[in-house]
C-alpha cells in the first residue's frame, strides 16, 4: 500500500478507492503534547488543501489539510479519549480519518516516503 | 498542517545560556526579541513533562529576557511612588512587592516586582516591555534618581517543591527565605541575588546571576536530579493554572487593574491618597465599579478556549477570552477571560465560541491550582 507525504506533513495511504490520512511523526514532534482533535464529521465533502481537522497541542491549535478531495467515510474515534495516540503512533493508530479518493491524479503532487524524508531533512 | 507562529519579532542578541539551552536540546522560538527555549527534547522534555516535573519536584527556567532594573538615589522610593500604586516606601530591606506600571488614563503599562535590595530599588519588568519602560521610567524619574540596566545578568528562576531543597544545598541562605523576600549571596565567589518568588504557584526562587557565571549556576542547579530544565511553554501553562495573568494577553495598556483584579496591587492607603500616575481615572473605576473584569473558566471536555475567543450567555456576547489551554494538572481546558460585570460570579454557566461551536464554561475562582508559596513553618 503506497503512502503519500504533502508538505504539511499530513500522510496519507491510498487502498483502492479508499484513503486513509494523519500526521506525520515529524509533526507531532513539532506540535508537541497533543490534548485534543477536532476531527470532520462523516459525510464531510473535503477538498484538497482545504481545512480537515484541527490539532490541539497544549501551547496552540494547529489545522490540518486534506491532501485530495473526497468524501469522509470515517473518524479515528480512538482518538476522542486518546488524542496522545497521535503523539505516541503518528504512524499508525493515531490517523486522523478516512476518505474515499475520487480523482487518483490528485496523488501526483506528493511525495513519496523517500521525497519527504528529503523534504524533512532539509527544513 | 500549519501552526501559528507564538511571536512574529527577529531574534536580537543571544542571551548568556543560549548555547547551554541547544547543548540541552532545546527547541528554540522568537520571544521579545530573543531565541528563547519553548520546551527541551528527552525523556524528560516535552511541555506536560516539564509542567508536571515542576509540580513535583523542580524546574530551572531561563527567564532573562527580563529586565532587571535599578533605582538608586536620593528619595528614590518617593519618586517611583510617583509611578506605581503600591507602596515602595514602606517596603522593608529584604522585601519585594508585585506592582503595575500605569499611564495617565489608568492602563497598564507593565506587570513588575520591586524589591528593596537594601542599596537601591531593584525592578524586574517583562522582556517584551523593557526597552519601552526604561524609556517610560527614563521620561518620568526625577534627575536626582539614577535608573540602571543590568543587561549583562542572567536570571534564572528555579521552581517547585523540592526547589528549597536544592538551592539550599548550594546556597544556604536562600532556605531561610521566605515568599517574597529577597537577599544577597555568594556562592563559590560567584554574587547572587536571590527572590523567593516566581511565576508558576510554586515554592521556588529567582536568582540574578552575572552573565558570564550563568552557565556555572544552570549547570550546578541540573547536576541535581531533582532539577530538570524547562522552557516556556510549561511557563505559560503553570502561570495560567496559578491564576496569574500574562501581559499582553490578559493585560494591556487598555485595561485597568481593577479590570484586571488586580486591585490587590493597588496599596490600600495609596487608593485614597493618590499621587501616582493614574489615580484618578483608577479611583473612579473603584468607586463605580468595573464594567468587566478578568474571570476564571473552567471548559468541560477537551478542546481548549483560546485568547480571542468569544464568551457568551445565550446569544449574548458577554466576553473574550484572552488567555486559555489545556491544564496538564486539572486534565482539563481552563481559560481566562474579560467578562461584563453581570456575569463574573462563581459558578456562573457561560459558553465559549471556538470553530462555531459553543463549549460549555464556568466561572471559576483562581487559582485553577493552589498556589504552594512558603510564607514559613
Amino acid at each position: 500500500m503506497p503512502r503519500y507525504f504533502t508538505d504539511e506533513h499530513e500522510w496519507i495511504d491510498v487502498e483502492g478507492e479508499t484513503a486513509t490520512v494523519g500526521i506525520t511523526d515529524y509533526a507531532q514532534e513539532q506540535l508537541g503534547d497533543i490534548v485534543f482533535v477536532e476531527l470532520p464529521d462523516v459525510g464531510a465533502i473535503l477538498d484538497k488543501g482545504g481545512d480537515a481537522a484541527v490539532v490541539e497541542s497544549v501551547k496552540a491549535a494547529s489545522d490540518v489539510y486534506s491532501p485530495i478531495t473526497g468524501e469522509v467515510t470515517e473518524a479515528n474515534s480512538a482518538l476522542e479519549d486518546e488524542p496522545a495516540l497521535v503523539n505516541s503512533s503518528a504512524d499508525e493508530e493515531g490517523w486522523f480519518f478516512r476518505m474515499t479518493l475520487s480523482d487518483r491524479d490528485e496523488l501526483e503532487g506528493l511525495m513519496d516516503d523517500k521525497a519527504y524524508k528529503a523534504f524533512v531533512d532539509n527544513l | 498542517m500549519s501552526e501559528e507562529p507564538l511571536v512574529e519579532e527577529i531574534a536580537l542578541d543571544p542571551l548568556p545560556l543560549d548555547a547551554w539551552h541547544r547543548e540541552n536540546g532545546a527547541r528554540m522560538v522568537p520571544f521579545a526579541g530573543y531565541e528563547m527555549p519553548i520546551q527541551y527534547a528527552g525523556e524528560h522534555g516535552g511541555i506536560v513533562a516539564e509542567h508536571n516535573w515542576t509540580r513535583e519536584s523542580a524546574s530551572l527556567f531561563d527567564v532573562s529576557h527580563m529586565g532587571q532594573l535599578g533605582v538608586s538615589g536620593d528619595q528614590a522610593g518617593e519618586a517611583l511612588e510617583a509611578l506605581l500604586p503600591g507602596g515602595i516606601t514602606s517596603l522593608k530591606e529584604g522585601r519585594m512587592r508585585y506592582s503595575l506600571l500605569l499611564n495617565e488614563e489608568g492602563g497598564i503599562l507593565d506587570d513588575l516586582m520591586v524589591t528593596n535590595t537594601g542599596q537601591q530599588y531593584g525592578l524586574v519588568v517583562n522582556g517584551a516591555c523593557k526597552w519601552d519602560d526604561i524609556a517610560h521610567l527614563r521620561e518620568h524619574l526625577p534627575d536626582a534618581v539614577t535608573l540602571t540596566h543590568y543587561a549583562d545578568n542572567a536570571l534564572l528562576a528555579l521552581q517547585g517543591p523540592k526547589a528549597a531543597d536544592v538551592l539550599g544545598a548550594l546556597v544556604p541562605v536562600a532556605s531561610e527565605l521566605t515568599f517574597m523576600k529577597a537577599c544577597f549571596a555568594d556562592w563559590e565567589g560567584v554574587p547572587l541575588w536571590i527572590s523567593r518568588a516566581g511565576y508558576t504557584g510554586e515554592d521556588g526562587f529567582e536568582i540574578a546571576v552575572p552573565g558570564k557565571h550563568a552557565e556555572k549556576l544552570a549547570n550546578a542547579l541540573t547536576e541535581d536530579d531533582r532539577v530538570n530544565p524547562a522552557g516556556l511553554g510549561a511557563r505559560d501553562s503553570l502561570r495560567l493554572e496559578a491564576g496569574l495573568p500574562l501581559y499582553g494577553h490578559d493585560m494591556t495598556d487598555g485595561t485597568d487593574p481593577v479590570s484586571a483584579d488586580l486591585t490587590f496591587a493597588l496599596t490600600k492607603k495609596r487608593r485614597e491618597s493618590g499621587g501616582w500616575m493614574g489615580h484618578e481615572p483608577v479611583a473612579a473605576i473603584l468607586a463605580n465599579g468595573p464594567k468587566q473584569r478578568r474571570v476564571g473558566l473552567l471548559l468541560d471536555g477537551r478542546m481548549p478556549a483560546r485568547e480571542g475567543a468569544g464568551v457568551y450567555a445565550g446569544d449574548t456576547k458577554v466576553g473574550t477570552v484572552t488567555s486559555g489551554g489545556f491544564s496538564p494538572t486539572l486534565g482539563q481546558p481552563i481559560a481566562m477571560a474579560y467578562v461584563d460585570i453581570t456575569h463574573t460570579a462563581d459558578g456562573t454557566a457561560l459558553e465559549c465560541e471556538v470553530r462555531n461551536k459553543r463549549l460549555s464554561a464556568t466561572v471559576s475562582p483562581m487559582p485553577f491550582v493552589p498556589h504552594r508559596y512558603f510564607r514559613g513553618s
